[in-house]
């Protein structure tokens, strides 16, 4: 397994892409003769099509549910009828039905709504022909990034813009819920997932048939979002592996020669739900998906929101990636459709193969002017931010050099004037950036500010508190935009970090810092697992190519660029540090060991505002819920606390002495000690 | 058992030597089974009329000297092949077969569509064996000045040493086309009888010497190659004149053969008493009745007859150790693992296989040939998996894929009647115009039936009726005859392929049915991908066919063929996409062989396959039998 991901390089976006604006060559079309133009996808060379009905038959008549449906049966003492029954209500309420006439209404609407939303939409044509000669192939799996309700449908929409079978995707059950748009959207190839499935096992039994024989009859593409959920920080989440199993169990078991995957990176200069999202993370709840509230929601319709890039991957075959990774002759001593749990080393597989695609997503992705400036100006303390503002020159200063380490880090920039036609001045691009972005800063006499929103008619003046969550809600959106472009920096950032916490610039004393960085920040930040080593390298040979690091086969020394770039890089981790830090110090100040959920997100809050405004805390974001629970979740990976209860209220032990060795070894304070966690294999 | 392999060798050799030669003793009285061979000779005799002078006297097929009639460098009789005359027409030569003397029409459009092969880039392989190439042999004095003693005939000549170096793996067909001679055995011997064979062996294990048994030389898995490393003087002990039918037991329908007698000759003699064995492989031309049994073959109409596990009674084995037997002729025992087991598939490792009693059946009544079309690949494995579930298979049932099909088409002779071509035209508009079928998906199934003429005719409404079921259509008696002629062409066509830089080769596995569709998907598309991989420059052809079916699953026959124009070293190519499918095959639950056997080709999987510990049974009756590797053609372990 040390092993992986050979050629990471090759895998991921080829070079310099061309991207076409696909509204600009439909904008002299009109939208109803646009909805109705010939769709003409080249034939599947294996599969015959299938329609939603003969999917369900085949699903429900599988060799697969008719042992489990037995099991169920003789453990819940009901009649195998009744729990066909049951098999065949949830078929109802997860099965698509696409349908051409209903994608001619979504491509319709779209079109009407993303001309005006979008001044454009870019996909890269390459990746696109790719993708059409691999689905004539064998099975395809899209896997777009997931930053908006947008992701939805837009690749379907560029599917049916291209003469590309058009994907069933994997939705969420509450966009089942909405009315109308629920059957809409299941006609427009969507299937609906239910979000909590514990250990519901026929439920598991009919989703994982259901999925595994789309792939297997490979009659359209199958659409998924590894991450699971939407990302409401605009990072990547770590990757959710049950649908991925259910996807690679077809290719283990030989059922189809291969599976390709394709992934795809979903790119928004702006995003829709930007302000929802950063109330979310407050803890604001999300608003029920309702037709009601998307009519509601028209009025972000009246707004700009920039460009959209959809990158699509080259096309990547699961057969070449597992090549010596899985012994398919597992298989061969059982039927293959008795149930089965996926043993250890198809389970790592899958958890690999998850995570390769997220970092793919990421190396996919572009990153716009307006997401680095971002990061720059998140290095000014709020307060200055919000008070005296950023000089604009120096904004436009600091973008251009952080633009150029971004370059050399490999990131690939959605940097307008990229190609002759639309040269742009780069303080024109960032006056651009900054108006259409008015959302979250203003511009005035020359300096720029952190906007926050207005203040609600109220009889009593704010509280310090009120006022704290005013900014933390102009702070996350704005750090969501720096968290588009943080997969560029984490690697050799985290390499800064290890050289402050450690002062240390011996090689191996820093890769074990580093790799313990990588273990505490493994819910922030994907990596691939069992590739410190690989990403130690990474960071070193980066850092060494803008000249700010020395490398040799011992020591890791400071060079010339390096007294800019490292403390910004450092700088650039410092609100994560800190926040973790916090919590850490919240945990072992509590009198209590043993906390629910529930009573520790509401409690931490409480506990950083309280900071905030005495001034001891200096950043915001450790209010947002994302960060408590990755702490959470991190510290549950490293053994310092426990889960004791796993019905409904989940509860957990804290173990003070670990959590505050952690912290020490955060800080520096005690050399960090690799704590051997164990492959990640949840399901 | 571990005391005796540590134990003393040379008085270990003495017991040996000993109880060989009280087993030969023995065995110089039998008159009476004598007699039984002079009754079945005289038959044999009255037949000599009808066959050609060329071959030996009794009418075996089989002489010593096997360049008089076979080729050196290619598949089955010289006078037989392929080849485009001066109009550029396909034709078979020679008189043999049912093809020979006729045009080929479709060969050449059909070879240089599949393979972007062309009549003007071809690559000869070289006309005669040059004697220089070969490497003088090892001579081990004192066992040829004992062996000479005996009478037993034998050969240092390079012709017939280079005839028993090899077998049809296309490697070793490729070499010797290119005139390449590696390591090959240094002496040939004929033994006679079984007697001689004791003595040969007895003889080798004094002296030293690796003895290799040749039977037809058909072999498919390396396992006739010399090992490179072997350093002893290595004698090829060819069997092909122990050929007699020592009786025949009506009584019991058993017939007593000695092992060397090639499938051809000993279904003719069979015959002429009103007999059969029914066991007919592919090669039943040239493989020998040992060779089936040191490979655990299966025949054609196993469907009735059985494979040779269940058609053989008794056998006799001479090894190292001693004569290898059971007592008596019991239909079956409960005595412990069956010793036969041993000895089937050893594979030339323990012994020569001497003596063979085998089943036979009255000849069949009536015999009625017949295909299917189906309209897919899927609804003819779904046929015959129903078929094998109502246990009702045809002595024969083979469903071939598209590609088969059409590869079928190509090698259809010219047609002398235009009433017989549209006839064929009008068969071909109803299948796909009028039923619907696509010509690149139909596949067909090739069947044949056997017994009495009520029964078959019965039998067939039943299998046809099961077709219906999947769609199949009754596509007449004719493409099914056709089908069964081409297997015993085919062979001959690998030969023409490799006269225009075409390549190839067959391998087969069995499988659960349940496997099956998936198996021929991903192991024909895991050859695409692989020949893409590995720079051949032309699509190859990757096609496979069902053979045989079973309770519990079936047999499935790959064929894969390229034009490697281009390519450097189209060997190795090979050999690396025909490892890649066999691992695909064992990857997607098929056995590492059907029928073929291991050899040296498929050794190295034979660990996982039979697993450590199967292994060490293996090897501790191979150190138990032949402590000093006498028979050490190295195959299988």
């Amino acid at each position: 397994m040390a092993n992986t991901y050979r050629g990471l390089g090759k895998i991921g976006l080829q070079d310099e892409e061309e991207f076409v604006d696909i509204l600009e060559d439909k904008r002299h079309c009109s939208d109803l003769s646009f909805a109705f133009r010939t769709f003409s996808p080249p034939p599947h060379k294996g599969a015959a099509p299938c329609s939603a009905a003969e999917l369900n038959k085949a699903v429900l008549e599988s060799q697969y549910l008719r042992y489990v449906i037995q099991e169920v049966a003789v453990e819940t003492g009901s009649s195998v009828e009744e729990v066909r029954g049951e098999v065949r209500r949830t078929l109802g309420e997860m099965s698509q039905n696409l349908q051409l006439r209903f994608i001619r209404l979504m491509a319709f609407t779209f079109r009407k709504v993303f001309k005006r939303l979008f001044s454009a939409i870019y996909v890269n044509v390459e990746g696109l022909n790719a993708l059409q000669q691999a689905a004539q192939e064998g099975p395809v799996i899209l896997m777009p990034n997931h930053r908006s309700y947008v992701d939805f449908l837009v690749v379907s929409y560029i599917m049916f813009s291209y003469d590309i079978p058009l994907p069933v995707i994997a939705a969420g059950i509450p966009l089942a819920g909405m009315k109308i748009v629920g059957e809409i959207l299941r006609g427009s190839g969507a299937f609906f997932i239910r979000r909590a499935i514990g250990s519901d096992k026929l439920y598991w039994a009919v989703l994982s048939e259901y999925v595994r024989t789309i792939v297997r009859k490979g009659f359209a593409p199958l659409e998924f979002f590894v991450e699971g959920l939407r990302s409401r920080t605009l990072k990547s989440l770590p990757p959710k592996l049950g649908m991925m199993h259910m996807i690679l169990e077809p290719f283990f078991k030989g059922e189809v020669f291969d599976v390709t995957l394709l992934p795809i990176s979903i790119s928004y200069d702006r995003v829709l739900e930007e302000s929802l999202l950063a109330h979310e993370l407050l803890g604001v709840p999300k608003p029920r998906e309702s037709t009601a509230g998307l009519l509601k929601a028209s009025k972000v319709l009246q707004e700009n929101y920039g460009c959209m890039h959809v990158n699509f991957g080259r096309p990547l075959s699961v057969r070449r990636l597992c090549e010596g990774k899985i012994n398919r002759c597992q298989y061969n001593h059982m039927p293959r459709d008795l149930p089965q749990k996926p043993n250890a080393e198809a389970q790592a597989c899958g958890s690999w193969l998850a995570h390769l695609m997220v970092r793919v997503q990421e190396e996919g992705s572009l990153t716009s002017p307006w997401s680095l400036m971002a990061c720059v100006l998140l290095q000014v303390p709020t307060a200055a931010l919000t008070e005296e503002g950023l000089l604009f020159h120096q904004l436009t200063e600091q973008t251009l050099w952080l633009r150029k380490l971004a370059l050399d880090f490999g990131a690939h920039l959605s940097w307008p004037g990229g190609c002759a036609m639309e040269k742009a001045s780069d303080p024109d691009v960032m006056s651009s950036a900054v108006a259409l972005h008015r959302s979250v800063v203003y511009r005035k006499a020359g300096r720029v500010y952190l906007l926050l929103a207005d203040e609600p008619e109220r009889k009593h003046p704010p509280s310090p508190e009120e006022d704290t969550m005013r900014t933390a809600a102009a702070v996350l959106m704005l750090a969501s935009y720096r968290n588009q472009s943080l997969h560029v920096f984490v690697r050799p950032a985290l390499l800064a970090l290890a050289m402050s916490v450690t002062k240390s610039t011996q090689r191996d004393e820093l890769l074990t810092c580093f790799c313990f960085l990588q273990d505490v920040f493994g819910n922030e930040f994907i990596f691939i697992p069992g590739r410190s080593s690989e990403d130690f390298e990474e960071a070193c040979s980066l850092l060494k190519k803008c000249k700010a690091l020395h490398v040799s086969q011992r020591e890791v020394t400071v060079s010339d660029a390096g007294p800019e770039v490292l403390p910004f890089l450092q700088e650039l981790l410092r609100p994560f540090v800190d926040s973790y830090q916090l919590m850490f110090r919240f945990l072992c100040e509590e009198s209590d060991c043993v906390f629910t959920e529930k009573e520790f997100l509401p409690a931490v809050r409480a506990f950083a505002t309280k900071l905030v405004v005495s001034g001891e805390l200096p950043t915001y974001e450790a209010l947002s819920s994302d960060v408590q629970k990755n702490v959470l979740s991190a510290l549950l990976r490293l053994g310092a606390v426990t889960k004791i209860k796993t019905s409904e209220n989940n509860q957990y032990k804290v173990n003070k002495t670990a959590v505050r060795r952690t912290g020490d070894m955060l800080a520096g304070r005690i050399p960090p000690q690799i704590t051997q966690a164990a492959p990640d294999a949840r399901l | 058992m571990a005391s005796n392999s540590s134990g003393d060798s040379s008085s270990r050799h003495q017991t040996a030597r000993h109880r060989l030669s009280v087993i030969a003793g023995h065995l110089q009285r039998p008159a009476d089974s004598n007699a039984a061979v002079l009754a079945v000779e005289c038959k044999a005799q009255g037949t000599t009329p009808n066959i050609r002078t060329g071959v030996r006297s009794e009418g075996r097929t089989v002489p010593r000297r096997r360049q008089e009639i076979m080729k050196w460098n290619g598949w089955g009789y010289s006078d037989s092949r392929f080849l485009f005359n001066k109009k550029g027409q396909a034709e078979f030569t020679g008189k043999r077969y049912r093809l020979s003397g006729m045009i080929i029409p479709g060969l050449k459009d059909w070879l240089e569509s599949t393979f972007g092969a062309s009549l003007q880039h071809k690559a000869p392989a070289t006309p005669i064996l040059n004697s220089s190439a070969v490497q003088p042999p090892t001579v081990n004095e004192a066992f040829v000045e004992e062996l000479r003693s005996t009478g037993v005939p034998f050969s240092h000549e390079a012709e017939d040493r280079v005839f028993r170096s090899h077998g049809h793996c296309l490697h070793e067909i490729f070499a010797l086309r290119e005139g390449k001679i590696g390591r090959i055995p240094d002496m040939v011997v004929w033994p006679n009888c079984h007697n001689d064979v004791v003595k040969i062996v007895e003889l080798a294990c004094k002296h030293n010497v690796c003895l290799i048994p040749y039977g037809g030389g058909t072999s498919v898995s390396s396992a006739l190659e010399c090992p490179p490393e072997e350093t002893r003087s290595i004698v090829s002990l060819d069997t092909s004149q122990m050929n007699r039918i020592l009786w025949i037991d009506e009584k019991n329908l058993t017939a007593r053969v000695e092992s060397g007698i090639v499938g051809q000759d000993l279904e003719r003699l069979l015959n002429e008493s009103g007999y059969c064995t029914g066991h007919e492989p592919d090669s039943m031309e040239f493989s020998s009745l040992g060779g089936w049994v040191a490979t655990r073959a299966s025949g054609m109409k196993k469907n009735i007859y059985g494979n040779i596990e269940d058609l053989v009674v008794h056998i006799k084995t001479v090894t190292p150790r001693g004569v290898i037997e059971k007592s008596c002729q019991g239909p079956r025992m409960s005595t412990g693992p069956d010793i036969h087991h041993f000895i089937m598939g050893s594979e030339g490792t323990l012994g020569v296989v001497t003596e063979v009693t085998i089943k036979i059946r009255p000849m069949p009544e009536y015999q009625k040939y017949g295909s299917v079309v189906f309209p897919n690949f899927e609804q003819g494995v779904a046929c015959l998996r129903e078929v094998a579930k109502q246990r009702c298979a045809p002595a024969s049932i083979r469903l071939m894929d598209n590609e088969q099909f059409k590869f079928g088409h190509a090698l259809k002779p010219q047609v002398s009647s235009i009433f017989t071509s549209f006839l064929d035209g009008l068969k071909k508009f109803y299948i796909t115009k009028f039923k619907g079928f696509d010509p690149n998906h139909l596949c067909v199934a090739t069947l044949l039936f056997e017994g009495d003429r009520e029964k078959v005719l019965q039998h067939e409404k039943q299998v046809y009726d099961i077709a219906a079921k999947f769609g199949g259509l009754a596509a007449g008696e004719d493409n099914g005859q056709r089908g069964y002629i081409m297997t015993f062409v085919i062979a001959y066509l690998r030969d023409l392929g490799m006269d225009y830089y075409v390549i190839g080769e067959s391998f087969e596995t069995s499988v659960p049915w349940d496997r099956v569709l998936d198996i021929c998907r991903n192991v024909k598309a895991r050859i695409v991908r692989e020949c893409k991989d590995k720079g051949v420059q032309f699509p190859p052809l990757s096609t496979c066919r069902v053979t045989q079916t079973y309770d519990a699953g079936a047999c499935v026959y790959f064929y894969f063929a390229f034009n490697y124009r281009g390519l450097s070293d189209p060997v190795h190519v090979y050999e690396q996409v025909e490892h890649a499918a066999r691992e695909e095959v064992l990857a997607n639950g098929g056995s590492l062989s059907h029928h073929h056997g291991v050899g040296k080709l498929r050794k190295e999987w034979m660990r996982e396959t039979v697993s450590t510990v199967g292994m060490g049974m293996l090897q501790s009756v191979k150190d138990y039998v032949d402590p000093n590797n006498i028979f050490g053609n190295r195959n299988l372990l």
